[in-house]
Order: C-alpha cells, then sequence, then structure tokens
C-alpha cells in the first residue's frame, strides 16, 4: 500500500462515505491521530464526553434522531459501558458503531488494562454484539464499511477493535 | 459545611412530579421531543399522555436521559427537546451537564425533579437530600441558564422561556408520591415509535 495511506485516514474516509457525521469519545493517546483529524473536518461534529456510557446515550439519541453516529473510546472505557450495552443499545436495537483501540495486549506495561481487556470480548459475546479485531490496514476499509452497512441494515450494535498490529498501540518508553 | 438547605432550594415549594409533567406536556405544541428518565420520571410521562408519539421511555441505562436528549437536539436541530430525570440519576452522571454546556444547544430543556431520595428503590437518600444543590451546580458545570422553580406558576414561566432557547435546566423540589402509571416495557416498539414521532425512517 501506498505510504501516505493510514489507518486513521481510512477510518475517517470510510466513516464519511457511510454517512456518520457525529463523532463522540473518550481520549486514548491512540485514536490522538484520528481524533485530531476529526476535529478539523468540516463534515463531521467531534467532541468530547465526560464519560464513555455518556457518549453512548448521545449517539443512542442521535440515531433516533436521524444522524449516523460513531463513539471512539480505549479499552478500560468498554470496561464501563455494559449496562448502557445491555438495557439501551441492544434491546432498542440501536447500531451503534463504536471504535476500541485496543490496550492489554502485545506488551501492556499496565497491568489493570492488561485485566480490564480480558472482560471485553466476553461482554461483547454474552450480548451477541457482533466484534471484528482489525489488524491489517489492507484488510480495514473492507471490515469498517461492510460492518457499517450491516449494522444499519440489521438495526444492531458493531464493535471495532483497533490491534496494535495495526495502530501501533502505546508502548511503554523509559 | 454542610449547608442543609442547599443554596436556594429551600425556597422553592415541594410540588408533585405528575402534576408538573401534565403541566410541562400541556406546554408542547410543537411536536417537542420528550426524553423520560428510569422510574417514576418516566411512569408519570407515560400517564401523562400514553399517545404522544415524540416521547422516548428510557427503561434502563440510569442517568442517559439527558445524554440521549442531547444526541437527539444535535440530529433535529429545529426541533426543541425536552430532558425529564431524577436527581439520583442526575448524580450518576453530572458530567454530562458539562459537555451540554460546551455544546450549548439552543434547543434542549433539561428538567430534574428531586425528591432528595431514590424514591423507587425504598427513598434511600440520596446527596441531594443534604448536600447537593443540582442548580448550583449546573451553574458551576457551565449552564448559566439554571433556576429552582419556586412553585406551580414559575414552574410554567421557566418552561416557557426554556422553550424559547436553552440550554435551560429547571430544577423542582418534588414530594414522596410514587408514579402515576407504568410504561410499556418493549423497547424496540418504544424506540419505533419515538422514530416515527420525529419522522426518522431507521
Amino acid at each position: 500500500m501506498p505510504q501516505d495511506i493510514t489507518w486513521h485516514g481510512v477510518i475517517q474516509a470510510t466513516l464519511k462515505a457511510n454517512d456518520v457525521r457525529l463523532i463522540t469519545y473518550v481520549p486514548d493517546r491512540v485514536f490522538t491521530p484520528l481524533i485530531t483529524s476529526l476535529h478539523g473536518d468540516s463534515d463531521f461534529t467531534t467532541f468530547p464526553c465526560t464519560r464513555e456510557e455518556e457518549a453512548v446515550g448521545i449517539n443512542t439519541g442521535a440515531w433516533m434522531g436521524g444522524m449516523r453516529s460513531a463513539v471512539l473510546m480505549q479499552t478500560s472505557g468498554f470496561g464501563t459501558i455494559a449496562n448502557a450495552l445491555a438495557s439501551l443499545v441492544v434491546p432498542s436495537q440501536i447500531p451503534l458503531l463504536m471504535f476500541v483501540s485496543e490496550r492489554g495486549v502485545f506488551g501492556e506495561f499496565n497491568l489493570g488494562q492488561a485485566m480490564v481487556c480480558r472482560t471485553m470480548r466476553p461482554v461483547l459475546d454474552s450480548l451477541g454484539i457482533v466484534h471484528h479485531t482489525a489488524t491489517r490496514l489492507d484488510e480495514l476499509e473492507f471490515i469498517v464499511d461492510r460492518s457499517i452497512r450491516q449494522a444499519v441494515a440489521t438495526q444492531a450494535p458493531v464493535c471495532f477493535i483497533l490491534s496494535p498490529l495495526l495502530t501501533g498501540g502505546k508502548v511503554f518508553r523509559h | 459545611m454542610n449547608n442543609r438547605t442547599a443554596g436556594g432550594a429551600h425556597n422553592a415549594k415541594v410540588m408533585n412530579r405528575f402534576a408538573l409533567t401534565k403541566r410541562l406536556v400541556a406546554k408542547l405544541k410543537r411536536d417537542e421531543a420528550v426524553i423520560g428518565g428510569i422510574g417514576n420520571t418516566n411512569f408519570d410521562l407515560w400517564a401523562s399522555g400514553p399517545e404522544r408519539e415524540q416521547n422516548f421511555y428510557m427503561l434502563g441505562s440510569m442517568g442517559l436521559a439527558i445524554p440521549i436528549a442531547l444526541g437527539v437536539a444535535i440530529a433535529q436541530p429545529r426541533r426543541h427537546v425536552v430532558a425529564l430525570e431524577g436527581d439520583g440519576s442526575l448524580l450518576m452522571q453530572l458530567g454530562c451537564l458539562g459537555t451540554v454546556a460546551m455544546r450549548a444547544p439552543r434547543n434542549l430543556t433539561m428538567i430534574v425533579w428531586d425528591n432528595g431520595v431514590y424514591q423507587i428503590t425504598g427513598a434511600q437518600p440520596a446527596a441531594t437530600g443534604s448536600a447537593v444543590d443540582l442548580v448550583a451546580a449546573a451553574r458551576a458545570c457551565g449552564l448559566a441558564n439554571s433556576h429552582w422553580a419556586a412553585d406551580e406558576d414559575d414552574f410554567d414561566r421557566l418552561v416557557e422561556g426554556a422553550l424559547q432557547g436553552g440550554p435551560t435546566l429547571i430544577a423542582a423540589k418534588i414530594d414522596g408520591e410514587p408514579g402515576v402509571g407504568q410504561t410499556e416495557r418493549d423497547p424496540v416498539r418504544i424506540r419505533a415509535a419515538f422514530m416515527k414521532g420525529l419522522g426518522v425512517k431507521p
């Protein structure tokens, strides 16, 4: 692939192509280039929230009002939204688009991150939420584009887990 | 120092949630969206007019009524959106007031029913009952247009003003009466009816 193609550029372009216009997030180091670029793109309304479940509520309201949206969070943030998913998103059939930057694997230095990471896929699986772990740049557009279409068509949430294999992750430096 | 009168709230008359909910709904003439928070807030909204299509009844996800309303307000800037929330629920998600202030949607009104207890679980004490003044908290979060309703007429006046442009937070001290009705328990039907009421096709 050409050197100027980046994972965050692909995600931004694919969101735009699918008419996703609202981005809520709780900040994350890995997501910084995506968040910065989204803030600078007037096709998107982008803002931070104080908690991930607050963002889930906002995106649910936006969907019901006719606007597509996505939420960005890190693995530990996902650990706080099980109830919002189980009691609002899943039973109401909301096609919530979640992007999670994966912490807790491949050289994680924080035991807390390593622990909460283990809860993520079991929570998604127990709620029957479709999730994909993106590891390769050449597959990313296909995964995100097709999954957004499926989420909307089937009125079901989807979670994109962005592996350090794709993003580089967060590296411990002395 | 423990300020048991919680700033300004001591001047507010203790009113009834169902009576105020009916007064609010009577003011809604332009298909305003209403998001009802969990529990008795929802039950009284339902009882005020279950046929009203622009009502969304949040069954779980305690604390998310205002965030959901903010999302609707962003998606439909020409429609006014009202969030109804209990004091215990708002305490759980106080940060959302800062997010609302940061976005400053003119088409959003937040109404908080404050009885100082977690009523539906057995009236256990909430921090609002002895310590927290939610109107002062909202102002400190950047929502300058936040007020206690002194009585029913003042509530009406505040609602009329809020519907002209916000964001506005109105708090009312309420009594211990339980909710009057019971919402349906079918989340898909509630969501689909609400979207139809907003003119949105999924």
